[in-house]
């Protein structure tokens, strides 16, 4: 073969030369056969190192290029740009990844350069054999699906559909507004949350380019960037939409109490048809079939008979729909960690121990005691209250991480008890308080000012076990102080649990139906920490706010807008190049045994009985390369991964050890 | 050729999972056995038998197939189908006089550099036990039959399975 191969070795610096001898490296690729050039250069990604390329390409009429540098992740398109501005197609280059899966894993300089000549061999081996591939043109549906309607979802809808985009925004509750609508007051402005976030709800439930699909959820997903095709299963309300005017007269009439578990956390009571809140957004109640009397015992319709425009609906019926988008943002949120999971905490088994969801609930005007601060008996008023920090979280045995929110929602509460409790205490158990944000240190002072009181340690216990007469009647909280190096007891009336943040339960079933993965703690996982942060490995689906890792409302909002813009730039592209790595089928070849049709997990092979043998719809190809490995015909061919270019680079790879093994022999 | 020998692994990494496990792996400066040579392929499903008798017949004394986790698969479930000839692979194998542990599949999500860095370290220490493979020998001049080491059961017990 004639090929003329040029090669090039990074130092990056310090970073691969550190360890691997990259002058050597390049000598002695110089003298394998097929090579013309190789040259080693200080940062070869810089614009000089790629003019190093491009030049040599012209000057030597390089055929392949290898540059020998860091992850195909980090700059593969970086060098294959360098080859098509100097007229090489841009595939017949190839990337041998000597630093992370070399120089930055050992400091044996001898086998690193060793590992770092069979890399650069088995580049070398495989170029000879890349064939030049065209990318393939990929039209942008304009159409965007949000799934979650929570400040993430609303935020990136609204900017999407204020740029002149359509949105469909999915939402699984009967409203949308997630947790911060359950929120009384924001720190550290203390700007009230229902205020700030109405108004973008409303606008949502306005806007021309919203679809608003609430009560509904994603079945299936099919398609890749600029054509998904995704199923939603709008779950029946049982309720008219088209006629209802949310005058909240069947909930009003509705003789049927439950306990309000998720937007009042259990606090109060809702009706059996009702709206989450007032403020909701769609303002159509549901019916919640599992407590109706009507569908429980077949009789009642109470709602139905005094609905004025006749809206009720007993009949009504799953609607699924079918949905066509180019770009997904998913913004599904976050739970709250339950504390029943520390039980020496005593949440559930102590009646004055509360959650901070419920504190929230209670501590709000149009909460269920109407922002009086209670104990559960709902007459007294508690006259110390200590807060725990870190509940689940920064605790091996729960959740590692730090939920990022709880130390500044925790100062707000002890404000809040505060300003409506002046003659109370207010004790604060925390690990370290993690004040840094904008304005978050001077809320932690002027806390601290007000007379809060801060006990570092964690808590060990709470207990209603009096071992003094100061505890009797009270809860006692016990803490080890390590700034005082003791033992504590202190005795309060109310204890509230600061929770963290943990992906929602099914966020592992949410991922697979997008092609996602999560990180160990089911948090969904983005392209780049730093540089990726809202895209994620699937191409045309993105993450925002909390689905991401614990985060509060501003890094919520900034990640929603920062998903939209770029939503918005794929948009604006109309066309995108994919990469051609696709499957294709040699018809001549191919016995017709249809192993293939099974095996693909898009179905894109079909059979094509006309000629008796399978087809690769390519459109639909994802190139992973299964069926290419499973012909028995060995009929078909993976772009860029062939079977030639595989085993090519397996020799290179083992020269060093094949030369070896031969002498041995 | 050094005094201490040092066993060769080629390693077929995926292209979402576990190549971007070593990826990390890397960037967080984890220092693992050297003795791995990689080939990114774009699913774990790519890996036909060829490839791996390839590798082993061109020299490496063991053959590591690291994918996404079950289900976490970036194309659906091209890891179980891999799984699935790495099964049948291995039994292959082992009638060849190979011995079992010489091919071995893990599951590296990107998160879990620590995950695969561990496994190459393994692997490489069980093969260091186990010594060359010399498929020369072994497959073709032996003609199946285990070497008499093994017969005589030299060589320590089988690590228990990675999957």
């Amino acid at each position: 073969m004639s090929e003329k191969v040029g090669v090039y070795i990074c130092h990056c610096g310090t970073n691969i030369a550190g360890t691997v001898d990259v002058e050597a490296v390049a000598q002695w690729a110089s003298e394998q056969p097929r090579v013309a050039i190789a040259r080693d250069y200080k940062f070869m990604c810089s614009s000089l190192g790629q003019d190093l390329i491009e030049a040599d390409i012209k000057e030597f009429g390089l055929t392949r290029v290898v540059v020998a540098a860091c992850s195909p992740n980090m700059h593969e398109k970086t060098f294959r740009g360098a080859c098509e501005r100097a007229g090489l197609n841009p595939f017949l280059f190839e990337m041998a990844n000597i630093r992370e899966l070399n120089s930055w894993t050992t400091n044996n300089r001898r086998i690193a350069t060793q590992k770092a000549k069979a890399q650069i061999m088995g580049a070398i081996e495989r170029v000879i054999y890349h064939q030049p591939l065209e990318p393939i043109p990929v039209t942008i549906n304009p159409n965007t699906l949000v799934l979650g309607g929570g400040i993430a979802g609303i935020t990136a809808a609204l900017e999407l559909a204020n740029g002149g985009h359509h949105v469909y925004l999915v939402e699984r509750e009967s409203s949308i507004g997630g947790h911060m609508a359950q929120w009384d007051k924001t720190f550290p402005t203390l700007d009230c949350a229902a205020c700030i976030l109405t108004p973008r709800m409303v606008e949502v439930g306005q806007h021309p380019n919203i679809t608003l699909l609430t009560y509904s959820e994603v079945e299936s997903v099919e398609g890749f960037l600029g054509n998904f095709k995704i199923t939603v299963r709008k779950k029946a309300r049982f309720v008219k939409e088209e006629l209802c005017t949310g005058c909240a007269i069947c909930e009003e009439k509705c003789p049927k109490k439950v306990l309000d578990e998720v937007f009042e956390a259990g606090l109060s009571n809702r009706k059996a048809i009702y709206l989450p809140f007032p403020q909701a957004v769609p303002k159509y109640p549901v019916i919640d079939v599992e407590n109706c009397t009507y569908f429980v015992r077949g009789k009642c319709k109470a709602c139905q008979i005094m609905c004025p425009p006749g809206a009720i609906d007993f009949e009504q019926r799953d609607e699924i729909l079918q949905i066509e988008v180019g770009n997904v943002i998913l913004t599904t949120g976050y739970k709250t960690f339950d504390p029943n999971r520390i039980p020496q905490y005593g949440y559930g088994r102590l009646a004055n121990v509360f959650t901070s969801v419920e504190f929230e609930r209670m501590v709000n005007a149009s909460g269920p005691t109407a922002g009086k601060i209670l104990l559960r008996d709902r007459t007294h008023e508690p006259k110390s209250v200590a807060i725990i920090h870190c509940v689940g979280s920064r605790d091996e045995n729960f959740n590692e991480y730090c939920s990022r929110v709880c130390c500044m929602y925790s100062l707000k509460f002890a404000h809040l008890v505060r300003e409506r409790l002046p003659e109370s205490e207010v004790y604060n158990f925390y690990i370290d308080v993690r004040a840094a944000g904008k304005r978050y240190e001077e809320f932690y002072h002027r806390v601290m000012k007000e007379g809060a009181n801060f006990i570092r340690g964690r808590v060990a216990e709470v207990t209603d076990v009096a071992r003094t007469l100061d505890e009797e009647g009270k809860l006692v909280v016990q803490v080890f102080d390590t700034l005082f190096g003791a033992q504590r007891r202190i005795p309060v009336d109310m204890v509230i649990l600061s929770v963290g943040m943990e992906p929602r339960h099914d966020a592992r079933e949410v991922g697979q139906l997008f092609g996602l993965g999560c990180d160990s703690s089911n948090f969904f996982i983005e392209r780049h920490p730093k540089m990726d942060p809202v895209l994620t490995m699937v191409e045309g689906i993105f993450i925002a706010g909390a689905c991401q890792g614990p985060m509060a409302i501003p890094e919520t909002v900034a990640q929603a807008a920062a998903a939209a813009a770029r939503v918005i730039s794929f948009i604006g592209q109309g066309t995108i190049m994919m990469e051609p790595i696709k499957a294709s089928i040699n018809a001549e070849q191919c016995s017709g045994c249809r192993i293939c049709n099974n095996l693909c997990p898009y179905k894109a092979i079909i059979y094509n009985e006309d000629q008796k043998a399978s087809e690769v719809i390519t459109a639909l190809c994802q190139g992973c390369g299964t069926c290419v490995a499973a012909c028995p015909s060995a009929a078909i061919s993976g772009a860029h991964f062939t079977r030639q270019q595989l085993m090519s680079q397996i020799e290179g790879l083992l020269w060093d050890v094949r030369e070896a093994e031969l002498e041995h022999v | 050729m050094s005094d201490t020998y040092e066993p060769v692994i080629i390693g077929f990494l995926c292209n979402w999972c576990s190549y971007r496990a070593a990826d990390l792996a890397g960037t967080a400066r984890l220092h693992y056995s050297p003795n791995m040579r990689p080939i990114r392929v774009m699913c774990s499903g790519r890996v036909e038998p060829d490839l791996v008798l390839k590798a082993l017949r061109e020299g490496a004394d063991g053959v590591l197939i690291a994918g996404c986790h079950p289900g976490e698969c970036h194309y659906i479930e091209g890891n179980l189908k891999t799984l699935r000839r790495y099964e049948l692979l291995k039994r292959m194998l082992s009638q060849f006089g190979v011995e079992e542990e010489r091919l071995q599949i893990i599951w590296a999500s990107a998160s879990e550099g620590s995950a695969l860095a561990e496994a190459v370290d393994r692997m490489t220490e069980r093969l260091r036990v186990l010594g060359p493979l010399r498929w020369h020998e072994t497959v073709i001049q032996g003609n199946g039959h285990l070497s008499a080491e093994v017969e005589m059961g030299i060589t320590a017990d089988p690590v228990t399975e990675e999957v």
